[in-house]
């Protein structure tokens, strides 16, 4: 409950457009209290340098409760800032000392291009999940739901896989800018489960094939991913995702096309 | 682009490429280094060794093949996805800070290399000109006396060390080798197989240049 | 203007398979030449927009976020209710509908409400097909918990994330039609205004928000599923850019407004911490079932640890007020008694406006009684959640708490139908007043959204196109659609060159907030309310004279939008007063401190059963009230009690 007053010198990445230069800008944060959130540290910033007639630092930002996955920073190398588990909206100024210098940098990956200052365009996300990530049943057409029962452990886990919130700090976080984590989480979501399994050789062929298009790097088994996630998804679903692919292109027989971005 | 996608078009195919034929590699290695073992037994020891095998052609030039086509297969893949990789990123952070990857896994693009230049350096040593043909014993005695090769043969296996270090545990979750059971053991194993081998082709050069063995 | 409901008569549980058996329909060959537009890609529109493309029709969903999959029903956690019966516990759709009408304070429609709780059960069905991971018991079928008070166990819930689940389950649903090209996709892209022709709603004005760039859409129809307008409080549990634009902009073209002064104060949200907050966060109402709520009972030990606060000087003021209930009372009677006793100056936590509000939730007793093993499975996930936004650890010391906004029961008027008063406008969701009267019960929320949008939309909307058949086509220049645009263009304009320009849009909304969260929050007085219906216009004035908005137009600015957001809420925060004022009952999340006996709600049946609805007449002042009366044949109107 105690309260400290800190000062920050923010270094922050001012980009005008995804086709611009961008440059770091350097901006006093005063009297910061440490009760408050890292995007409202940002905010009192942004409301000083309108009132100053400037143009406020452009982020994303919806729910602030970590569950949207709209929020986004790199600060000072790490994405989401330096709590684990945490995503940046959640991220508290107690983390951080007197006098601290901070830089924030948006995601940087070519899947992602940065729309302005630190806000990126995530699009390829959903069209990684167009591709396939879903199960094609039509509305009104699902059998009574307690037919198919589903082990307590499979559905766990399940659940564990979908509770990606798809803020893309695993490609942020990437030495390689790879889409895996965020892939493998809902193939794994969906094959776990029953009724998954009339798609799942296609899901992964399609999604990966996604994932290939729209640029990002492939995994070396860094972790960084692992280690950024707001939500704790487990590298074993990249694993499992690579099994899955393996299985899908020897067991199936129809060929599934190659994919353009 | 209407063709039908194979698992090599995927980044993950590729690494699949890599893992199975880093297995191969990693395999060679260590009958490779079990069979240099010989060297302390003795000259006859290894030059018999040698001769054996050299006396079965088949068993020769079908583990060339494979070593050869696994080393294609390795280094095409790495090197398209190290160029994809690299594109993927885009522009560099200001700042970095890792968490999880180690020293090993951020250096596979230069171990590999690295090791790719050994080999050459390797092969033109011991098998394509050697100094004294038919006297594996002395070619490599003689050779490790040479503080500069012994350098070489160091700078390189430790490059292999770190290499198959991240490569082994990298492999198993390529494959897909990932149940909580075995998981705990995919680290240790990468670890234990990793510093056998290197510790193990170590001890060649030094054992000569401390004159252990002569 | 008469408000028809357009409800089918008979037998309730026969209402809507017979007006769907009556309806009209659009032939699979014609459906393509059909487009829709929805707005927004939460619960309902997500669901709408996926079952509309599929049925064949032609899609434009809308949502101002990057992703369809952000929408704020995303944050719910608590559960979803159907009544499937599966704990036997003598469920059933005619008692979901009852819990229903009651927990509505008497203030919904029977048929909706009925219809509500039919579809529940085939909600569950739907989700779980889509792969919604729901909790399981150990034998494979679906878990369930009681939730917010109810008799049964009827609650589906995955983790404390269902929200989010069912909304992905929508989400992969929509992201399946947009890959079928069925459903073109606009993120980022707010709605501004609504085109009205031939008086009928044609179409859309919007914003692209990373241009800037204003464009028209038109279609045979528009669907709003926009979500609740809480943020009109500035501090509430909502996202930071939920809004009540695009209704508000269809309200002012035609579309009445109904029971504005509806709102859902949740009791267990984290306390504001200081003037600079930006939101408030919710925890699971579960935290009431072993948590025990206190103040001190002198003000002198308001700033003490309260450690050091012995027990005969801790007022247990739910156990001693209501010793039935005690700590689980409803949730406007937790919230109204948490404002009483920080009101009477015995709120703790920080001081932020010269003012404590906060109460304490205290778990000793309870981690003494089940151990800290079991307290940390059943509240582990919201004491982490605690002390990462206070630093507070719960185990040590009680966690504080104070209500917020949390949802709204207003919205525009839908008939049965979930059209709205101008013909081809439809409303779902949050959006729509439809289904919960005067308060929501726990879990229904994300029911009705997904009910409205799996469901009843897709019927709904081919009935509608059925009926008109071929609209005549409506060309981009034409001076209706000219003039929404010239109108939008002329906002974003006025916003961003005020006369005096001195503060940023937030500044404005947070005096704002706290004019409505005062006077029109948890409990409302004749007086209060008369004061910020004089206190709302001169803001407003000051907020168009002076807001400060740098940059342009013509280029992603997010202070434009919420400076545009921030003016229409101050013409509903005066909707909302002027509607409270003229409720003069207490009911649901309505309390008039005027209308209590013993300190519980007073209902009027007798004047006041009835759907208020408001239509703009030009001058946010002064709106004008239709009323749309209720009558229960089935669940007959009791009081409630929980002393
Ligand atoms: C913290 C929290 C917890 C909750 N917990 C529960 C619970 O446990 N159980 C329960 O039943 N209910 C719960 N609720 C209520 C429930 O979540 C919501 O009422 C419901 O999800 C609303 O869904 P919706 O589809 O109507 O709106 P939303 O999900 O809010 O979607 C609104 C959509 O409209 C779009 N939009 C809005 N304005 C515009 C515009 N001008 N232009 C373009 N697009 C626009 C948005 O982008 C978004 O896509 C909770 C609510 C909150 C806030
Ligand atoms: C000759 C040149 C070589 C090059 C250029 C090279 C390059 C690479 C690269 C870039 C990777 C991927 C990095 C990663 O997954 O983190 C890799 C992986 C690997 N390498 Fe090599 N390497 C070479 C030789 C070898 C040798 C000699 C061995 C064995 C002794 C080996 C075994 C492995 C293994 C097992 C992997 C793991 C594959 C996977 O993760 O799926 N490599 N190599
Ligand atoms: C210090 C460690 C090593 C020693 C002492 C050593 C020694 C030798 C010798 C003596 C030969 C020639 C054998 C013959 O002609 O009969 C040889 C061949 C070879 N070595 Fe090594 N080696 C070492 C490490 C390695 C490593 C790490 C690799 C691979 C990554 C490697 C790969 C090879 C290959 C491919 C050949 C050729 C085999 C053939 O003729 O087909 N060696 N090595
Ligand atoms: S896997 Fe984790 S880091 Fe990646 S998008 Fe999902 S929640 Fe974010
Ligand atoms: S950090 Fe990157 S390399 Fe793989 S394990 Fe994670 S995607
Ligand atoms: S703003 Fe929603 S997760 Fe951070």
């Amino acid at each position: 409950m105690s309260d400290r007053l800190i000062n920050l010198t923010l270094h922050v990445w001012r980009q005008t457009g995804p086709d611009e230069p961008g440059r770091f800008e350097t901006y006093q944060a005063k009297d910061i209290t440490t009760h408050m959130s890292f995007l409202e540290m940002l905010d009192v910033v942004n409301e000083g340098l309108i009132e100053r007639g400037e143009t406020p630092i452009v982020f994303d930002y919806d729910c602030r409760e970590g569950i949207c996955g709209s929020c986004g920073i790199v600060v000072n190398g790490e994405a989401h800032g330096p709590q684990r588990r945490t995503s940046t909206c959640q991220v508290h100024m107690r983390q951080f000392q007197d006098g601290d210098e901070l830089w924030l940098e948006p995601w940087r990956a070519s899947g992602f291009p940065i729309v302005k200052d630190l806000m990126v365009d995530r699009s390829a996300f959903d069209r990684i999940m167009q591709a396939g990530g879903y199960v094609s049943i039509r509305t009104g057409s699902a059998p009574e739901a307690n037919e198919l029962p589903v082990a307590k452990e499979l559905a766990d886990k399940a659940m564990d896989a979908a509770a990606c919130i798809g803020c893309g700090a695993c490609v942020a976080a990437c030495p390689n800018a790879s889409a895996s984590l965020f892939t493998a989480a809902k193939v794994a979501h969906l094959s776990l489960l029953p009724q998954g399994q009339p798609e799942r050789a296609d899901r992964v062929r399609k999604m990966v094939a996604q994932m290939d298009a729209e640029g990002f790097g492939g995994c070396t088994n860094h972790g960084e991913c692992e280690a950024a996630c707001p939500k704790g998804i487990s590298l074993d679903w990249i694993a499992r995702m690579n099994r899955e692919l393996v299985r899908a292109m020897v067991k199936s027989e129809k060929p599934v096309q190659a994919r353009d971005r | 682009m209407q063709r039908s996608l194979t698992l090599h078009d995927t980044t993950i195919g590729k690494k699949v490429i890599m893992a199975l034929s880093g297995f191969v590699i990693v395999g060679f290695t260590i009958g490779h280094f079990l069979g240099n073992l010989n060297l302390y037994l003795g000259p006859e020891a290894l030059n018999g060794y040698a001769k054996a095998l050299h006396d079965l052609p088949a068993l020769v030039w079908g583990t060339r093949l494979v070593l050869l086509f696994a080393f294609g297969a390795h280094i095409a893949s790495a090197f398209s996805l190290w160029g994809r990789n690299r594109r993927a990123r885009g522009s560099r952070y200001k700042k970095n800070k890792d968490l999880a990857t180690d020293y090993a896994a951020r250096t596979m693009y230069w171990t590999g290399p690295i090791l790719l230049l050994y080999l050459v350096y390797h092969l033109l040593h011991f098998t394509i000109l050697p100094a004294h043909p038919g006297d594996v014993y002395r070619n490599v005695v003689e050779g490790f006396q040479n503080p500069l090769i012994a350098g070489v043969y160091i700078a390189g296996n430790v490059a292999l060390g770190f290499h198959i270090f991240h490569g082994i545990y990298s492999a198993f979750q390529t494959l897909g080798a990932n149940h909580p059971r075995i998981n705990s053991y995919r680290r240790d194993l990468a670890v234990g197989i990793a510093a056998v081998i290197t510790l193990g082709n170590l001890s060649f050069p030094i054992t000569v240049l401390t004159g252990i063995v002569s | 203007m008469e408000l028809r409901s357009n409800e089918p008569t008979g037998p309730i549980d026969k209402r809507w398979s017979n007006h769907k058996e009556a309806g009209k329909l659009v032939a699979p060959a014609n459906r393509r030449k059909h487009s829709v537009i929805v707005v927004g890609s939460g619960l309902a529109g997500g669901a709408a927009s996926a079952s509309l493309g599929e049925m064949g029709y032609n899609v434009k969903c809308f949502c101002y976020q990057d992703s369809p999959r952000r929408a704020h029903s995303i944050a719910a956690q608590g559960g979803i209710n159907a009544a499937k019966n599966y704990q036997n516990d003598g469920d059933s759709v005619y008692r979901l509908f009852y819990d229903t009408v009651k927990g509505g304070d008497f203030r919904s429609r029977e048929s909706n409400v009925y219809r509500l709780a039919e579809l529940s059960v085939e909600i569950i069905d739907q989700a779980v097909s889509q792969g919604v991971p729901f909790a399981r018991e150990y034998g494979g079928l679906l878990a369930n918990r009681s939730f917010g008070g109810a008799q049964v166990s009827r609650t589906f819930y995955a983790r404390g994330q269902t929200g989010q689940q069912l909304l992905l389950g929508a989400y992969q649903a929509l992201s399946r039609q947009i890959e079928a090209g069925t459903v073109e996709m606009f993120p980022r892209t707010e709605m501004l205004d609504l085109i009205v022709h031939d008086r009928r709603a044609r179409g859309i004005v919007t914003r692209d928000l990373t241009t800037g760039e204003v464009s028209t859409h038109i279609a045979d129809m528009v669907v709003l599923c926009t979500g609740g307008y809480s943020n009109v409080f500035y501090l509430s549990t909502n996202a930071k850019g939920c809004n009540a634009t695009a209704v508000w902009r269809a309200h002012r073209r035609g579309a009445a407004f109904a029971n504005p002064c509806y709102t859902q104060i949740h009791p267990t949200c984290i306390p504001q911490a200081g003037p600079y907050q930006s939101k408030l966060t919710l925890m699971s109402e579960s935290l009431r079932n072993d948590g025990r709520v206190w103040v001190p009972r002198n003000k002198e030990d308001v700033t003490k640890p309260p450690e050091a606060i012995p027990e005969a000087d801790r007022f247990y003021y739910l156990e001693e007020r209501y010793p039935a209930f005690g700590n689980l009372v409803p949730r406007d009677v937790a919230s109204r008694n948490a404002l009483y006793v920080t009101n009477d100056g015995l709120g703790v936590g920080p001081e932020v406006d010269g003012e404590r509000r906060g109460v304490y939730l205290d778990f000793k007793d309870a981690i003494e009684r089940l151990g800290e093993q079991t307290s940390r499975e059943r509240y582990g996930n919201l004491f982490e959640m605690f002390q990462r936004i206070t630093g507070d650890n719960p185990y040590e010391t009680p966690m504080r708490i104070y209500p917020a906004t949390h949802y709204t029961m207003g919205g525009l008027w839908v008939d049965y139908n979930l059209q709205t008063t101008i013909p081809g406008l439809f409303a779902g969701g949050e959006a729509n007043f439809s289904d919960h009267g005067a308060n929501r019960l726990g879990a229904s929320a994300l029911m009705q959204g997904l009910a409205d949008g799996y469901f009843v939309l897709p019927f709904t909307v081919g009935n509608y196109l059925g009926d008109v058949r071929n609209l005549p086509p409506l060309a981009d220049d034409h001076p209706d659609v000219q003039a929404a645009v010239s109108a939008v263009e002329a906002r974003i304009d006025k916003l961003m060159n005020a006369p005096y320009p001195k503060h940023p849009p937030e500044h404005y909304h947070r005096k704002l907030g706290r004019i409505i969260w005062t006077k029109c929050g948890m409990s409302r007085s004749k007086e209060g309310l008369e004061e910020a219906l004089r206190e709302i216009p001169e803001l407003r004035d000051e907020f168009w004279r002076e807001v400060k908005v740098t940059g342009s137009g013509a280029e992603l600015n997010q202070t434009l939008e919420r400076a545009g957001r921030v003016a229409d809420f101050f013409e509903l925060g005066e909707l909302m007063c002027i509607d409270a004022l003229d409720r003069k009952e207490s009911c649901g999340g309505h309390f008039r401190e005027e209308y209590q006996e013993n300190g519980e709600a007073l209902r009027d049946d007798e004047n006041y059963s009835y759907v208020a609805a408001w239509d703009w007449t030009g001058n946010a002042s002064e709106p004008q009230l239709h009323k749309e009366p209720l009558t229960f044949e089935y669940v007959k109107p009791t009081k409630r009690s929980y002393k």
